[in-house]
């Protein structure tokens, strides 16, 4: 993979709140090359969310941005004037949120919502930009272009919905699309569709992805590279057949574990023991320590460092960074 | 959308008579003048309290004055100073409450106070404190209104706007790389459009009341001009002997508020969310 186009170095968003600081995203580092798909996985909670609304610097009060870059092609996002980022907003980097069902304005129609992005980035007349509207209408596979333009969102249904919003997110052909867990307020069926729809218009457009979820169904469909996130940092990286196939963070054996698999007959599904902890509690040294079941004396103590294998792979763990030793 | 509206609106009948009414009362206040054969003003001092004739149909009053007359001409300065100044308060108070919910913080608390400061004076007496500095009229009657009407709009507008920009849609326009000015001129504002009508138009009611209880006093709209609060307050000292005098510009008062109550009432139902799929 070459030609860079996101690099995140040191990320660090903190939560500012009554009860304390919130590290909801410490030292997250990874980066984003042409026509890949990268995605985050974790828990509720592990900070996916929050990294990359991050990039678009969409964090409000009381989180903040503390630390790090965001590099998107050689420049810093957060060193932007505001002017600067809106206009790579919706442009160059889109985003999709999990809820179609509210991200639709009620008192418009579809297709001046559509075109309300074009003008603005495009600076394309009304006219026009109502052409391309329904072009993009068709291009995300719903029957009638036409006459769905006119239609206001309540006449949709939840898949059409976040068909429309993957239309408006794609409307001015961005560089990177950030999807965060696009799928998850629809019901199967409809995610299997939105899922090939967004796997044939990255071949079509060449769009690079970031994909936020829980789900490693949609990982293993959609994703070329995983980033396990868990307690506000980076566990794991790599190619994402090679994780599936041999998991080196017992977090990510875990969530893998944790899945039903088709060929098994087990009567209960494996679980990882107890819970995310609360971000107050983190435990000293390695934060999955209170659950992982290999733990041992050091990750109580030393939190293990985030190291690049021969591989390429990159791991948070003082199993894997001990047998390297 | 704006059918379905229309058709729980007529629904309702109580709105739908306050609404006639007041269609009514604003074609008065337009054409009723053309309509009148005689002079508002044209006092006949020989003819002072007659009572309702052919020629008189509501009587007279102390300078000898045709009532009728007068009630129609007077439904185009009560309507005019209540439509003016709904309009200049609701507009005011919307700037206000958009800016302070859309932003927030400094700028937010200090409104915010500033309205708390107006709402706790009742809104006659903030009129009557702002006639005391301006004087009276009919310009500075609407500037009164206008004012002690600015606070209750943007406290309204501010809520619905704290609720508004938390919504998906608000920041799905910014992660689309809208503009702050474009967010509130095409997301924010269309959305609380419903809550400024009910209450625009509970407000004209309001605001009626309101100028006439000023020209009552005397503050308002100044002699001779014919206005309904100000027609009372003449017709008052000889309430007993003549209260036709005095009962057609308050019969005039009472409907049109209560026409518009009926009417805000019925659109607050009709424009409630919450029976959408009704």
């Amino acid at each position: 993979m070459s030609d860079v186009m996101l690099e995140v170095k040191n990320l660090k968003t903190y939560f500012n709140i009554e009860e304390g600081l919130v590290p909801a995203v410490d030292d997250v580092d990874f980066q984003l090359s042409a026509r890949e798909t990268l995605a985050i996985v974790g828990e509720s909670g592990s900070g996916k969310s929050v990294t990359s609304l991050s990039i678009l610097r969409l964090i409000k009060e009381p989180g903040k941005i503390v630390g790090g870059n965001i590099m998107y092609l050689g420049k810093d996002i957060l060193k932007m004037k505001e002017k600067e980022i809106r206009s790579i907003r919706g442009n160059e980097i889109s985003m999709i949120f999990q809820e179609p069902m509210t991200s639709l304005n009620p008192v418009f129609t579809v297709g001046r919502q559509i075109s309300e992005v074009i003008m603005i980035h495009q600076k394309l007349k009304k006219q026009e930009a109502l052409q391309k509207a329904v072009e993009l209408i068709k291009l995300v596979g719903i029957p009638n272009p036409d006459k769905c333009v006119d239609n206001y969102p309540h006449q949709l249904s939840g898949g059409m919905k976040q068909r429309i919003m993957i239309a408006i997110a794609l409307a001015c052909n961005p560089k990177i699309l950030i999807a965060d867990e696009p799928t998850t307020a629809l019901d199967v069926t409809i995610q299997s569709q939105i899922l090939n729809l967004m796997k044939e218009l990255k071949e079509k457009l060449g769009t690079a992805i970031i994909l936020v979820t829980h789900d490693l169904g949609v990982v293993a469909q959609l994703s070329d590279n995983i980033m396990v996130m868990y307690a506000g940092k980076a566990v794991e990286y790599g190619p994402t057949l090679e994780i599936f196939k041999d998991p080196l963070h017992p977090y990510t054996e875990g969530l893998l574990n944790s899945i039903p698999k088709i060929d098994e007959e087990l009567n209960r599904l494996k679980i990882i023991r107890g819970t995310v902890p609360s971000p107050f509690q983190l435990p000293k040294g390695c934060k999955f320590s209170t659950r992982c079941d290999y733990v041992m004396d050091i990750c109580k103590e030393r939190e293990p460092e985030y190291i690049t294998l021969a591989s390429g792979r990159k791991v948070r763990c003082w199993k894997v960074t001990g047998d390297e030793e | 959308m704006n059918n379905v509206i229309f058709k729980r609106l007529l629904k309702r009948k109580s709105s739908v008579i306050g609404g006639i009414i007041i269609i009514i009362f604003v074609l008065v206040a337009i054409i009723g003048p053309w309509l009148t054969t005689q002079d508002p003003l044209a006092q006949n001092l020989l003819n002072t309290y007659e009572s309702p004739s052919s020629e008189h149909w509501f009587g007279t009053d102390n300078l000898g004055r045709d009532t009728f007359t007068r009630v129609v001409h007077g439904a185009r300065i009560t309507m005019t100073v209540s439509f003016v100044s709904v309009l200049a308060g609701t507009i005011a108070g919307m700037i206000l409450g958009v800016i302070s919910g859309y932003y927030g913080g400094f700028i937010d608390t200090v409104l915010m106070r500033a309205t708390d400061i107006l709402l706790a004076f009742p809104g006659l007496l903030l009129a009557i404190a702002v006639i005391a500095v301006l004087g009276g009229g009919i310009v500075n009657t609407m500037i009164a209104i206008a004012f002690f009407s600015t606070p209750y709009i943007a406290r309204i507008v501010r809520g619905v706007v704290l609720s508004i920009k938390e919504l998906e849609y608000v920041q799905a326009s910014i992660v689309a790389g809208c503009s702050d000015f474009s967010i509130i001129i095409n997301h924010i504002i269309p959305n609380s459009m419903s809550q400024v009508i009910v209450n625009t138009t509970l407000n004209l009611g309001v605001a009626i009341l309101t100028s006439s209880a000023l020209s009552f006093l005397g503050l308002g709209v100044q002699p001779p001009d014919p206005e309904w609060g100000a027609m009372l307050s003449q017709a008052r000292v000889v309430m007993r002997s003549q209260p036709i005098a005095a009962l057609i510009p308050g019969f005039a008062i009472t409907l049109v508020v209560l026409s518009f109550s009926m009417l805000g009432d019925g659109l607050r139902d009709a424009l409630d969310p919450r029976l959408k799929n009704t």
